[in-house]
């Protein structure tokens, strides 16, 4: 199992940056431990800013130094940043084009029971929301690494969602197939083809060869930009399938699922359920408890998968 | 005759005809705002042959909704044209709205939601220390904006960081849309307010007086290791009986008559400024 966290991935990433880079900029909101900033703020004080326990402050800082030719990345938990500062990330980053990257720690049901002010089941929707702003939630540490790489260097503002604890590995050392922007095929299928996000690419990747040694093919498609949401990939993807599912850690509006449901039924309609947290609040336990208990593990996506297809 | 102070009354005209053309605009906070701003940029190290420098002083106008006051200042400074601003103020697709938008030249941030403002200014006056630069940024807030609690945040940072090269102005005013700022949420003693977050505070008693704000943006210049925060005493509507301390010209649209009967107080005015 990997011992290391997609946090701690960002902060070596970064750090990488900020060597090379005098404006790659650091911001936390009293959260330099829980982003796995402390090293960061260590090594580059110069380039570290502390703002306190103030979300909206974070955010706007970050934009104001963005405005300024920073690279400004502000690291806070997802549930606050996405919900406590969202004006800001909306007019001070998304509209006024600033280079501000929001990445929003500990997210969906990380804090398992620390219960719904600590959960982020919403960011997705709200963050998609918004013009002009990217919602990644990339899915182990290897793509951890290649979606920071090019997000220190690009221009525009994005939200990032990253899980608290490690997460197993989803790709190889050595083969790590990463294009911003595109959804990365994990495996090929036949009759279905699982399309999730984040911490639930794992077990989807997981319910697939289950369902493989059921007779059942099943493809999986690693979508970890929910916006720009890559269409044609998914498109190509489910071509031909008898059902699509979607998984995400997050509530069952506006989030992968939905966008996902929008596109095949615009384009080539067929079945597509979506797998996800409730429309209320989660119960309490660790993520993997979480997750068992709404069918969103490897056991809960293959039994549906099933069910869905004896019809 | 100060001709800044000549220059705020001939600017006032251009701001009254932005709003007629455009069918409404916040005609109260432009009128107490007009001297801060035109002081501001009389000093500010900006430039429309340089927009992109660097070095240049930062504004950000929080009380986005002043902007009318904003384009004809910018247009003054050759930014803009003054007629291109009136034909498209508020128009079907314009980039000339209620509230400033940073695609059009001299505007540095988007604003409108209040309370944004201060934070944003800490970001840049942070930037300026990070990169060794002699830029100020300051930031123009309106006094019923300070209910806002992000505009505490931003202040709690610029003392904790000690940001000598910030300085915030409030357009104290003394009224908002629903009435006075006492009845609406008491900002009690800002003076003092300012002063517990670490701010060098600078009461200005005539706040559509140029040369009391010249004075008091001198005075924040030279202060060290603290940011100053510029209150100044203005009213709202200023430059005709007609609007002065109404809070019903909040964003009143003037009528023919009201507009003939303004243009003439802001000529009488500006004619008795011209022979001081």
């Amino acid at each position: 199992m990997n011992k290391i966290a997609n946090r701690a991935v960002m902060c070596e990433v970064l750090k990488e940056a900020a060597g090379r880079d005098r404006d790659v900029v650091v911001l936390c909101s009293d959260s330099r431990g829980s982003g796995s900033m402390t090293s960061f703020a260590e090594t580059f004080p110069a380039q570290f800013v502390e703002v306190g326990i103030a979300e909206q402050d974070l955010v706007g800082i970050a934009a104001g130094l963005a405005s300024c030719g920073k690279r400004a990345f502000a690291v806070s938990p997802a549930s606050f940043l996405s919900t406590r500062s969202y004006e800001q990330c909306k007019v001070d980053c998304a509209y006024s084009g600033t280079n501000v990257k929001l990445v929003g720690i500990s997210g969906g049901v990380s804090y398992g029971a620390l219960g719904m002010t600590h959960h982020s089941a919403q960011d997705i929707a709200a963050m998609s929301a918004i013009p002009g702003m990217r919602v990644y939630l990339p899915s182990d540490r290897h793509q951890t690494r290649k979606l920071f790489e090019a997000l220190a260097q690009d221009g525009q503002t994005a939200y990032i969602r990253l899980g608290r604890n490690p997460v197993e590995d989803v790709y190889e050392e050595g083969n790590i197939p990463f294009e911003m922007d595109r959804a990365t095929v994990l495996r090929e299928g036949t009759d279905v083809l699982l399309v999730a996000c984040g911490e639930m690419v794992k077990p989807a990747k997981d319910a697939a060869e289950r369902l493989g040694q059921e007779g059942i093919s099943a493809g999986v498609l690693d979508m970890y930009c929910v916006k720009p949401l890559d269409a044609r990939g998914l498109l190509e993807a489910a071509k031909g399938k008898r059902l699509v599912v979607a998984v995400e850690e997050h509530a069952p509006f506006g989030g992968l699922g939905s966008r996902v449901a929008q596109v095949i039924a615009a384009n080539d309609p067929m079945r597509v359920v979506n797998l996800s947290l409730p429309d209320a609040p989660v119960v309490t336990g660790t993520s993997e408890e979480v997750f068992r208990y709404y069918g969103l593990d490897a056991e809960g996506i293959a039994k549906t998968v099933k069910q869905t297809l004896r019809g | 005759m100060n001709a800044l102070a000549v220059k705020a009354y001939s600017l006032r005209q251009d701001v009254l005809d932005i709003i007629m053309a455009g069918g409404g605009g916040h005609i109260g906070g432009d009128m107490s705002s007009m001297e801060i701003m035109l002081t501001l940029y009389s000093r500010m190290n900006v430039s429309p042959e340089r927009l992109r420098d660097p070095d240049r002083d930062r504004f950000v106008l929080s009380k986005g909704h002043c902007v009318e006051t904003l384009y004809a200042v910018l247009a003054d400074k050759g930014f803009l044209s003054l007629d291109e601003v009136k034909a498209q103020f508020s128009k079907f697709g314009s980039e000339y709205i209620g509230h400033p938008h940073n695609t059009i030249p001299g505007i540095e941030m988007n604003s409108g939601s209040l309370g944004h403002g201060l934070s944003v200014g800490v970001g840049m006056a942070l930037a300026a220390r990070m990169d060794g630069r002699a830029y100020r940024t300051y930031v123009l807030m309106g006094d019923g904006e300070l209910a806002e609690g992000s505009v505490w945040e931003g202040a709690m940072a610029a003392g904790h960081y000690s940001l000598d090269n910030l300085c915030a102005v409030v357009d104290r005013n003394h009224l908002q849309i629903s009435g006075t700022t006492e009845q609406v949420m008491t900002p009690g003693d800002l003076h003092a307010r300012f002063a517990a977050f670490g701010w060098h505070v600078i009461d200005v008693s005539d706040g559509n007086d140029v040369d009391q704000l010249k004075a008091a943006f001198d005075g924040a210049e030279e202060t060290r290791g603290k940011p100053t925060v510029v209150i100044a005493n203005t009213v709202k509507g200023k430059g005709s009986p007609l609007m002065e301390n109404k809070a019903s010209w909040h964003h009143h649209l003037p009528t023919a008559e009201e507009y003939e009967q303004i243009r003439r107080d802001f000529l009488e005015r500006k004619e008795a400024l011209s022979h001081e």
